[in-house]
């Protein structure tokens, strides 16, 4: 647990990301208010007792939605980094052993294709083929994630490879699939935790845009992006409609940052070493 | 008369603390103009952090006690400003690293003008002509090494000659040269510390020499001073020195120099491994995908055989092929031409390597840091050469084979469950030769073994290599820069030079009397201690 106080930052972080996670949770068991009842008369009730974050235009209560939308936020971005990670890093360890060869230029220069696309424009097309859900936010994004985790895996991987421990695990007659799953891959799992947490709060960033302009999760699953699209015309009169999705989205995606930030400080031993 | 007041640096009774661990304790020497003087330790004996005391440039934490006098002005009690305007100027400093000590995105004359811009108000075409000048004295010639070059278009050797330009730019009062040639060949070693040694003479300038090699050291010194876990053990004018050496380290340290292991074992008349006329071509992509390819011939055509029971030594200059030639013979990269015979057996078979020869052989390699994986035990790291084997050892089995690898390099089975880091660089090397023993495989090749150890680590090493040779009737193939350490421990030498083999025989013959003008000016430049002082 001392891991914990290495980093000025990761203490933050995680008490930010795990408020979010503990609303997500909660959300699945007990809201204050049903997010899918309709109650015109208490409709954009400023913040109150009753209702700590008001309620919106159709008189449901901020709090509960903010709550769902976590979990929907959470969700597609937490599958959609798995996604990329699960294609990603081995198509990234596939790449650094077979280095300069075929099978390293067709991955990469798949890899470039790929991130020619803006992750909106990919969702369209995926919208445009399936139509809008979440599930398909979760595809979207998760490919989009793909060459990240391959383009950084390739990375480290290349520079692990010049090791003299793994010429030694060649002396030893090991393959290069044995040497990239033995050697390499824990010895850049914390890169890869590292760039999990921000690949996650860009997820919930783009889960959030892609909801904002209708693409993502749809009514009546609540989701932050599109509780901003629909507040966006009422915000001179009831600004809390607003302020809190932004909010959450905003906390949100600073905890996950602090969190990335102090891992790193945590994991890696070279930065350890300079602070001690 | 006090030295301290005709010296140019004087340091006394130098305590340094950081974070309250004591680092060195009452640090005493002198320089005086035109004077070298050679400070000698092992790893962790406080030399280089010496030297950055003189220019305070410490890790944060750190705390001195004593004086630093350099030519009168006392470096303890100056301002952070005032040390700035000291550092280059006054004072040059020249590292151990020319691959990183140059900013490979600057040319050198750019490089070398920078000092010169920091300390004086003068022009940039000023500023150039004067790093011309200085180049020219570090023997980087305009007419052949334009200020526009870049480091990347520079040896190894002809950067370490711009590090040192950009020291002397400004004609500094002491320079401080932290293990300047360690990162070097042989031959420009020599060129380097030749040059070190003329600025010295004609400058007036004092050098404080920091070395690991007691040779170079030896060959340079006007003075010495030994150092020991943060402590002077001995110091004086070197020649009075080194022939009464007082104190039992510095003897240690000197015989540990000149060591040489006894070794007792039968050569067999069998060859053990034969290499015929090897060829291996590496094909560079330079321009694109479609464009030309170059080709590249790391060896040329080298035949020999190593004998059962032999230790063959192969000697060569960075470059020089003997990295292909090593991975080669272990089956990793596969060659253009000639064959490798292991036992009559050959090393490669329809483009695969033959498991049945490759478990015969082990490799242990030069950096103790770098060859184990940071996230494993010492029982996995060590057991990793069972993948050759069809029905390697399991449980109580695999415990036994652990414990006797261990304990014949003496470690204990305990050790087992460590991590690599728990470990210091001469036990990580016996653990690395664990590793090649558990196989109990017939030849092992030591690439460049023992080049990164501490001198006294490096004798031990050398003995237990020595003493494993005659219990397990093992071959060595010996693969190094330096030629002391093959001589004391192989039978016959091989030197190589750009890919081929150059000479061949008997290791004292052809260190006593090399024949190839390569070998003799190999031997010529290696640093050798005084006669007869070991």
């Amino acid at each position: 647990m001392s891991l914990l106080f290495h980093s000025r930052t990761l203490l933050p972080g995680a008490v930010l990301t795990l408020l979010f996670t503990a609303a997500a949770l909660i959300s699945l068991v007990w809201v204050p208010y049903d997010t899918t009842v309709v109650d015109i008369a208490n409709r954009m009730k400023p913040p109150s007792w009753l209702h700590p974050f008001g309620t919106d235009q159709f008189g449901r209560d901020i709090l509960s939605m903010i709550m769902v939308g976590a979990r929907t936020s959470i969700a597609v971005a937490l599958v959609a980094v798995g996604i990329g990670m699960a294609v990603g890093v081995p198509l990234g360890l596939a790449a650094a052993a077979r280095k300069g060869g075929l099978m390293d230029e067709i991955i990469m220069r798949a890899n470039d294709l790929v991130f020619a696309f803006p992750s909106l424009l990919i969702a369209v097309m995926i919208t445009a083929v399936f139509g809008a859900s979440a599930l398909n936010a979760i595809i979207a994004i998760g490919i989009f994630n793909i060459p990240v985790f391959a383009r950084l895996t390739r990375g480290a991987a290349l520079s692990l490879w010049n090791r003299e421990y793994i010429l030694a695990a060649r002396v030893a007659g090991k393959g290069s699939a044995r040497i990239s799953l033995e050697h390499i891959l824990p010895n850049v799992a914390n890169l890869l935790i590292v760039q999990g947490t921000i690949q996650f709060s860009l997820g919930i960033l783009a889960e959030a845009g892609l909801s904002y302009v209708g693409l993502g999760a749809q009514p009546p699953t609540a989701s932050w992006g599109r509780m901003l699209a629909d507040s966006q015309t009422m915000i001179s009169l009831a600004p809390h409609l607003a302020l809190f999705p932004g909010l959450a989205i905003l906390l949100t995606v600073l905890g996950l940052n602090l969190l990335g930030d102090g891992l790193r400080d945590s994991l890696d031993p070279k930065l350890r070493r300079a602070r001690t | 008369m006090s030295r301290s007041e005709t010296g140019l640096l004087s340091i006394q009774d130098l305590s340094l603390s950081i974070h309250g661990l004591p680092i060195l304790k009452n640090v005493s020497m002198d320089v005086a103009p035109g004077r070298i003087l050679g400070v000698i330790g092992e790893s962790g004996s406080g030399k280089s952090i010496t030297a950055f005391s003189v220019l305070q440039l410490l890790p944060g934490g750190a705390s001195c006690t004593g004086s630093i006098t350099l030519s009168g002005k006392d470096i303890l009690s100056l301002s952070e400003a005032e040390l700035c305007g000291l550092r280059g100027r006054d004072v040059g400093m020249v590292f151990q690293e020319p691959m990183t000590a140059l900013n490979p995105l600057k040319t050198i004359g750019d490089q070398v003008a920078e000092t010169i811009l920091i300390h004086e108000r003068v022009s940039k075409a000023e500023a150039m002509v004067r790093a011309a000048d200085a180049l020219r004295r570090a023997e980087l010639p305009q007419e052949r090494f334009p200020l526009s070059r870049y480091p990347h278009e520079l040896s190894g050797g002809q950067r370490q000659r711009v590090v040192i330009a950009m020291a002397i730019a400004l004609r500094p009062k002491l320079l401080i040269a932290d293990e300047p040639t360690t990162a070097l060949d042989v031959t420009t070693q020599a060129q380097i510390l030749d040059l070190l040694k003329r600025l010295v003479a004609e400058g007036g300038m004092g050098l404080v020499l920091i070395s690991h090699d007691l040779a170079v050291v030896a060959d340079l010194a006007d003075d010495l001073v030994i150092m020991r876990q943060g402590e002077v053990v001995e110091s004086g004018p070197a020649k009075a020195l080194f022939g009464n050496l007082q104190h039992p380290y510095s003897r240690a340290l000197l015989e540990a120099s000149a060591h040489v292991p006894e070794r007792r074992q039968e050569v067999l008349d069998l060859p053990l491994l034969q290499v015929r006329e090897v060829v291996r071509d590496y094909t560079g992509h330079t321009h694109g995908w479609w464009g030309k390819t170059t080709q590249f011939r790391a060896v040329d055509g080298v035949s020999f055989e190593i004998r059962k029971g032999e230790s063959l030594g192969l000697v060569g200059e960075s470059g020089c092929g003997k990295s292909t030639l090593t991975r080669a013979i272990l089956g990793l990269e596969e060659v253009q031409g000639g064959e490798i015979l292991f036992d009559g057996l050959p090393v490669f078979t329809h483009h695969h390597a033959n498991q049945i020869v490759r478990r015969r052989m082990q490799v242990v390699f030069q950096d103790p840091y770098g060859s184990f994986n940071p996230r494993w035990k010492v029982d996995r790291l060590i057991t990793e050469p069972f993948h050759l084997l069809a029905n390697p050892p399991k449980g109580a089995e695999r415990d036994r084979a652990i414990a006797e690898a261990l304990e014949s390099v003496g470690l204990s089975a305990a050790d087992a469950q460590k991590y690599i880091h728990e470990f210091s660089g001469g036990q990580r090397q016996r653990i690395a030769i664990a590793r090649a023993l558990i196989i109990k495989p017939d030849l092992i090749i030591l690439d460049e073994a023992v080049s990164a150890l501490d001198v006294s680590v490096r004798a031990q090493v050398l003995d237990l290599l020595a003493d494993l040779a005659g219990r397990f009737g093992l071959t060595y193939l010996f693969i190094s820069h330096d030629l002391s350490v093959v001589r004391s421990i192989t039978d016959r030498v091989l030197v190589m030079k750009s890919g081929k083999i150059v000479e061949e025989g008997p290791t004292n013959t052809v260190f006593d009397r090399p024949s190839h003008p390569y070998t003799q000016q190999l031997v010529a430049a290696a640093p050798v201690l005084p006669a007869g002082i070991a």
